[in-house]
């Protein structure tokens, strides 16, 4: 019992921050149609940006924090405009590829400025064992569930209430019905991928927190596909349901069976949902025309 | 009357002139001169050049099947690796344990790559875009992950140990190692395109294209989708198949690293770079890719003395290289290296005119 509970926090943490890298990605796909194969490189920007800013120059956490935020929406807005706009109407091949092209671009970037080497970072949380029922998690991973929790809540309110976030549904809905009651389609382009860096640098940053800064964060990128494929790519509480179902399946795989496994069980997870519901568990069948 | 004589288009007399691959002395000239230098490139280079040709020959044979299935037929495929080692295991198993011939084993490698191909296409009969590059994403996760654990594979060693090749009685010698090689892999790469080339002449390579340009439409006429993408994964892995068995003789070592997804999206970049759509494209592609490293190499070694970060960012600065190239040439070349030398002879058969 005490071993299920265990599993059950890990992956719901674990979850968490796959929610938040998938809410990222679902953004950019919703506005704009790209699929970004460089989220797990956004990940890993966040993660040394803020490791620079907190440890390197031993900065305060919410100016490392903050200072973080406004590396990650330059580096999202800048992508934007110099790779993807010229991009716009091509291929789906070829903006999968450029967005490759990207991420080997980053991920090389992030290599010159700190190296291989893994980086230990101070923990953000406190680490002690916590009684939760008969059994102890460290408290860190609660830590790491509670603020995911709180920061895809302010995402979901974003995109409820807020004027942006009310555009930037109506862009992802329909382009041109959007820009014709007044929406800039291209300031919400723009938008959308310094948001979607953001929710990627809290993810790096509390994946950070619970393992290492290292180049290894990439792979955590790769998993967003299977999150995003279970929650449908259109509805953000289909990304955080599937960002929780991945992140416990991984962990109870894992725990339970074999931790090479677990590494795989999420894409096999995938063939048998697309085989059976190919546009995933909450995404909606889109009628194609000729 | 003196007037510069334009040819204003190609005509045929007969059905038979008609078929050719090269009509025109022009055509016929270059694919002599190339096969002179072709033939020439062993008597010139060491064996350091020797064997990175080699390695682009290897390379342009797995970049055509590539090609087939994603340029050809509008299927994004991200399993290119996990197939590679399907094809090299298959080869190298079947020499070296069960001591098959080596033409035989390389033929099962082909059949056998692509009937997982095959099977592994299947979500594509009813997926598109994103979410066939997700599955195929996971076809590499599973190929690989079953390689790395199947202890048949490798009998718990890790890696393969293949024999040196030997062909109906022809081996390969020590001391003509590539030049060897260049020579055999040479003659089978000129067999692949040219097969290649023909399947787009025929009724199925049609149907592949119809596909590619409106899966719908291309219904509505008749194409029948479940055998044209199931055929398409088939025929592109088949030549897969065949450049894995063959990398796994060439390199005389298989083992899992060598197929990562790293590969897969290598082996994306050489028909970005080379031309989607393009036999020639996936040559100039796996070329450019497989020397595009060892350029960046000589170019750090030259700013050496300027920057000397670049040497000690080695790494990093080619990966980064590699990433720019594939950016650059789809923001302002999407159609590929095979688009720029189709620009050029252009430009000399109108000359002096614009067009």
């Amino acid at each position: 019992m005490s071993q299920f509970l265990v599993l059950l926090i890990y992956g719901l943490s674990e979850g968490g921050i796959l929610a938040l890298a998938a809410l990222g990605f679902v953004l950019i796909y919703k506005a704009t149609g790209v699929i970004n194969f460089a989220q797990g490189e956004f990940l890993l920007i966040g993660a040394y940006t803020f490791y620079a800013a907190f440890v390197l120059f031993q900065l305060p956490v919410v100016v490392a924090l903050l200072i973080g935020v406004v590396v990650a929406v330059i580096v999202g807005v800048l992508v934007e405009r110099l790779i993807l706009r010229p991009m716009v109407g091509q291929s789906h091949i070829s903006i999968i590829m450029v967005t490759i092209g990207l991420a080997a671009v980053l991920s090389s970037i992030v290599q010159m400025f700190f190296g291989t080497q893994p980086r230990s970072m101070p923990n953000l949380f406190p680490t002690a064992a916590v009684p939760v029922l008969e059994g102890t998690v460290p408290a860190n991973r609660l830590w790491v569930l509670a603020v995911a929790a709180v920061v895809l809540t302010l995402l979901t309110l974003f995109f409820q209430k807020s004027k942006h976030g009310i555009a930037m549904r109506s862009v992802a809905d329909d382009e041109q019905a959007a820009m014709t009651v007044g929406i800039s389609v291209r300031r919400i382009f723009t938008m959308s991928w310094g948001l979607a860096a953001v929710s990627a640098l809290v993810a790096g940053v509390l994946l950070a927190d619970l393992t290492t800064v290292e180049m290894g964060i990439v792979n955590f990128g790769l998993m967003v596909f299977p999150v995003v494929i279970l929650g449908g790519l259109d509805s953000v509480p289909g990304t955080i349901v599937g960002g929780l179902t991945i992140g416990l399946i991984t962990q109870f795989t894992s725990g339970y069976f074999d931790p090479g496994l677990a590494e795989i069980v999420p894409y096999i997870v995938l063939v048998l949902i697309l085989l059976v519901r190919p546009y995933g568990i909450f995404g909606e069948k889109r009628i194609e025309r000729v | 009357m003196v007037m510069a004589a334009v040819q204003t288009g190609r005509y045929h007399r007969s059905y038979k002139s008609e078929l050719r691959l090269w009509n025109t002395t022009p055509q016929i000239t270059r694919m002599i001169i190339l096969a002179i230098v072709l033939v020439l490139i062993p008597l010139v280079f060491d064996n350091y050049w020797m064997a990175l040709f080699n390695t682009a020959l290897i390379a342009s044979i797995g970049a055509i099947g590539l090609n087939i299935l994603v340029g050809f037929t509008g299927q994004i495929s991200l399993g290119q690796g996990g197939f590679l080692a399907v094809g090299a295991f298959t080869s190298a198993i079947l020499t070296d344990r069960m001591g098959v011939p080596v033409f035989f084993s390389i033929l099962g490698a082909v059949l056998l790559t692509a009937a997982v191909g095959m099977i592994f296409g299947l979500p594509a009969l009813r997926l598109k875009g994103l979410y066939l590059a997700i599955a195929t994403l996971a076809s590499q996760m599973v190929i690989i992950f079953i390689v790395r654990r199947w202890e048949f594979l490798t009998e718990g060693q890790g890696f393969v140990d293949v024999m040196r090749l030997e062909v109906f009685g022809f081996s390969i010698t020590r001391a003509n190692f590539e030049q060897q090689w260049y020579m055999i892999l040479l003659v089978i790469t000129i067999i692949a395109a040219f097969i290649a080339t023909n399947i787009f002449r025929t009724g199925v390579g049609r149907s592949f294209m119809a596909v590619r340009d409106q899966d719908i439409a291309a219904s509505a006429i008749g194409v029948n989708l479940t055998r044209a993408k199931i055929t398409a994964f088939g025929v592109s892995n088949g030549f897969v198949g065949l450049a894995g068995a063959l990398m796994a003789h060439y390199t005389e070592i298989v083992s899992w690293e060598r197929f990562t997804l790293d590969i897969s999206i290598q082996y994306l970049a050489m028909i970005i770079v080379g031309g989607l759509g393009s036999v020639a494209g996936s040559i100039y592609g796996a070329t450019f890719i497989t020397l595009l490293p060892v350029l960046t190499r000589m170019a750090a070694d030259e700013l050496g003395g300027v920057a000397p970060a670049l040497r000690q960012q080695l790494p990093a600065f080619e990966h980064a290289i590699f990433g720019l190239t594939i950016i650059v040439f789809l923001i302002f070349e999407p159609k590929g290296l095979n688009r720029i030398w189709e620009r050029i002879k252009e430009y000399f058969r109108y000359w002096p005119f614009r067009y």
